[in-house]
């Protein structure tokens, strides 16, 4: 350092930014640097100095067609003819600013540019800007599912006026429109950004949406005889900036200002994307994608997101119940966990199998381990959920958390055993059975005659099934959304479930229920008070995950091991250079 | 901050006796008494008294006709001229509403609707009257002139259940109101 130090001093910065393949650009006054072919609008995100904009996204091109983040930009002057380009004491050369405004979303950073994000330049152009935008907009947001999260309202406080200077008719356009099986179209809300669009187009590569008719009366619309019905249509909802494109899962279901945010993951399939809950008091509204580039960058399949509604349904189990007869009864948990250890104790070793799932969490299937082996059986499997992968965001395996099972149970098949525990129940060599979060008639496919024949199933559901109707002893769980917990998606990376909601009353944590369980069968078990606890001793149990802790996974995840699998639409994405 | 010492004002022997203060403020009570029992107490006219005084014998008699324009009573939702249900469920009342007593179920309108292009109206609209305090916050941000703040202001009942005004109840208490601004109106 101390040789290269008097070195850089002689160096201008343009020269030192080259080294790195970053320029520098004046932002505001402030000089920082930024990798070359960086949009404007990026650079000054990243001087944090907010572009107000509508049709720009991250993910999408730029077709500039907003006009909302028009700044004021400047270039060194070039040299009269017999001048020499002169440098400041600063290493910059004087920014001459042009005298009109230009859009920073399709325009990337040069050397030596200064941006101006305000002034009365720009000022001037996005209250022009937003008043354009509000002449055909109707007054809506009463009855508008956007209102609340509405850069249209938002801007509008910022930089719209007070009154309307329009003193004609406002254009009328279709409302109203059913233009896909989730999804509903208001025209006359909509402000032509195209991000739905162009979403279809360069995300989905389903291009169905377009805009027809020309001037005022540009409408949005889906293409003849097609309908807006991709496995990724809600998305287009999520970034429409107004209300424009509204879910019919989730219209007028609530205002989004009572709805409460807690960052989860999607547990529908291998990929985890990583979401949003949100909720008002102890329901869940509506769940949407967050953005994790290593995993499902903005989106998520509309089957995932929308798959919440059983956690309130009517038919919830909610109470611990003991089969007496033909019949099931309600009984206290204290009752249920001791029938369920006095059953187990009661057979040989071999005689007993235990099926978790590949739903469970991490500590979940922990802690099936430890029941394994206080009972003292190796008959631990999962039930496979294989199928075709969508090539984009949805994995071939719908287990959510199998490379967690890899880890925690250090086997490279975490279903190996599930025929032969099959064929041992059918044998009548296995006598009883744990199954956790799984119905052995369906994916699992065991006979219904075959449950019948058990000493003892005990069996633990959110809902009604054919598994809880055989079971001896049923222990009703909590849902994704109402636990917290770690999970491994298949390409390694460990991801946290969180708390959203409370499970309903009468109901245990799952993994409360498997504590217990183990407590009951052997009373050395150490005491695990927080789920904290059964994280720890995973973490000493665990190499991969040395000196993790539930809090330290953080929100975006953490990479533990590499299991060679990736997701197709993020490696399209890392592919593609968007521009 | 400074710190201001005061002292105590020193008082006379007069005023140490304290009996002379008592007896001056019985004698003003007394006077009081003695003007309403001929019935020229201050006010009484107006307020239409029992003629002793300013007191009023509730509820044999009412203040009603006094209250001003902008007494603040309980919230009820109203009707226009068209009949139409003006809330839109916005939830804005319920946001707002400081001890929390509006609860709100959106819903949608039919599509054979009269008013379908309003599409919203609500499922389910309770005003717990044992909570709300009467401020009048939910009428100043309607953003459709659907709910005001009448001017009765007794509401009894026996239990907690009877105290909430369910949907029924608030347009049946707020009736119809005329000269609202019609803004779902078709502008031709």
């Amino acid at each position: 350092m101390a040789d290269s130090a008097p070195a850089t001093a002689d160096k201008l910065p343009k020269v030192l930014a080259a080294e790195k393949g970053m320029v520098n650009v004046q932002i505001d006054g402030t000089w920082i640097q930024v990798p070359r072919g960086t949009r404007m609008i990026e650079a000054c995100k990243q001087a944090e100095q907010e572009v107000p904009h509508y049709c720009y996204h991250t993910k999408l091109s730029s077709p500039g067609n907003c006009r909302m983040c028009l700044v004021q930009m400047g270039m060194p002057s070039r040299p009269a003819p017999g001048h020499h380009i002169s440098f400041g004491d600063d290493g910059f050369q004087k920014i001459g600013w042009m005298p009109r405004p230009v859009i920073s979303c399709a325009n990337t950073v040069a050397e030596n540019m200064g941006i101006r994000t305000s002034g009365a330049l720009v000022e001037e152009c996005r209250n022009g800007v937003m008043e354009f935008l509000l002449i055909n907009h109707p007054l809506d947001c009463p009855i508008c599912d956007q209102a609340g999260e509405c850069s249209l309202q938002e801007f509008s406080v910022d930089h719209g006026r007070g009154s309307s200077r329009f003193e004609e008719v406002k254009v009328k356009k279709p409302k109203n429109v059913e233009i896909g099986p989730r999804i509903r179209l208001d025209d006359e809300r909509c402000i032509m950004c195209s991000r739905c669009i162009r979403f279809m187009d360069e995300v989905v590569d389903d291009p169905v949406l377009g805009f027809i008719d020309r001037g005022t009366h540009t409408k949005l619309t889906v293409h003849p005889g097609r309908q807006l019905d991709s496995n990724y249509s809600l998305n287009t909802v999520d970034i429409c900036p107004v209300g424009a494109l509204t879910s019919n899962d989730f219209r007028f279901q609530m205002r989004v200002w009572f709805l409460k945010e807690t960052k989860s993951i999607d547990v529908n399939c291998g990929t985890g994307c990583n979401t949003v809950i949100w909720t008002r008091g102890n329901e869940v509204f509506r769940i949407t994608p967050r953005e994790n580039n290593d995993v499902n960058s903005c989106w998520i399949p509309d089957s995932h997101r929308l798959n919440f509604h059983y956690l309130h349904a009517e038919t919830r189990l909610d109470a611990p119940m003991i089969r007496k007869g033909q019949n099931h009864e309600n009984a206290d948990w204290f009752d249920a966990i001791a029938k369920a250890a006095e059953g187990l104790k009661g057979h040989q070793r071999g005689e007993v199998a235990i099926i978790g799932s590949g739903r469970q969490t991490n500590e979940e299937l922990y802690l099936l381990k430890r029941l394994a082996e206080t009972l003292e059986t190796d008959l631990l499997t999962l039930v496979p959920r294989f199928e075709e992968s969508d090539g984009r965001l949805v994995s071939a395996d719908r287990n959510p958390n199998t490379n967690g099972a890899k880890l925690l149970w250090a086997t490279d098949d975490p279903y190996a055993k599930l025929d032969a525990i099959r064929e041992g129940v059918s044998g009548r060599k296995i006598k009883a059975i744990v199954v956790f979060y799984e119905d052995l008639l369906g994916a699992a496919a065991f006979k219904a005659t075959d449950l019948e024949k058990l000493e003892l199933l005990v069996s633990n559901h959110l809902l009604p099934n054919g598994t809880a109707k055989a079971s001896h002893v049923v222990m009703p769980g909590a849902g994704f959304a109402e636990k917290r917990g770690s999970m491994v998606n298949i390409t390694g990376r460990l991801q946290r479930l969180n708390q959203a909601i409370l499970p309903p009353e009468g109901v245990m944590d799952d993994w409360e229920i498997i504590r217990d369980l183990v407590a009951a069968l052997d009373h050395n078990e150490p005491a695990r008070h927080l789920i904290e606890d059964v994280f720890t001793e995973i973490v000493d149990d665990v190499e991969e995950l040395e000196e993790l802790t539930l809090s330290k996974i953080g929100d975006l995840g953490i990479q533990v091991t590499e299991t060679g699998e990736t997701i197709p639409l993020i490696e399209t994405e890392r592919g593609e250079i968007v521009g | 901050m400074a710190v201001i010492k005061l002292k105590r004002p020193k008082l006379s022997w007069y005023e140490h006796l304290y009996l002379p203060a008592i007896i001056k403020g019985l004698l003003i009570t007394f006077k009081h008494a003695v003007i309403s029992v001929f019935g020229k107490a201050t006010g009484s006219k107006e307020l239409a008294s029992s003629g002793l005084g300013v007191t009023m014998q509730y509820p044999e008699q009412k203040w009603d006709e006094h209250l001003p324009e902008y007494y603040r009573g309980i919230p009820a939702l109203v009707t226009d001229e068209q009949g139409r249900e003006r809330c839109v469920s916005c939830q804005l009342c319920e946001f707002i509403c400081p001890p929390k007593a509006i609860t709100i179920a959106p819903g949608e309108l039919k599509s054979d609707d009269e008013w379908a292009k309003v599409e919203k109206a609500p499922k389910a609209f309770d005003i717990d009257m044992i909570r709300c305090i009467y401020c009048g916050m939910c009428e100043e941000v309607c953003p459709e002139q659907a709910i005001f703040l009448r001017q009765d202001y007794a509401m009894t009942g026996t239990t907690r259940a009877e105290m909430v005004n369910d949907k029924d109840r608030l347009y049946q208490l707020g009736g119809v109101r005329e000269g609202l601004i019609n803004k779902w109106n078709e502008v031709k």
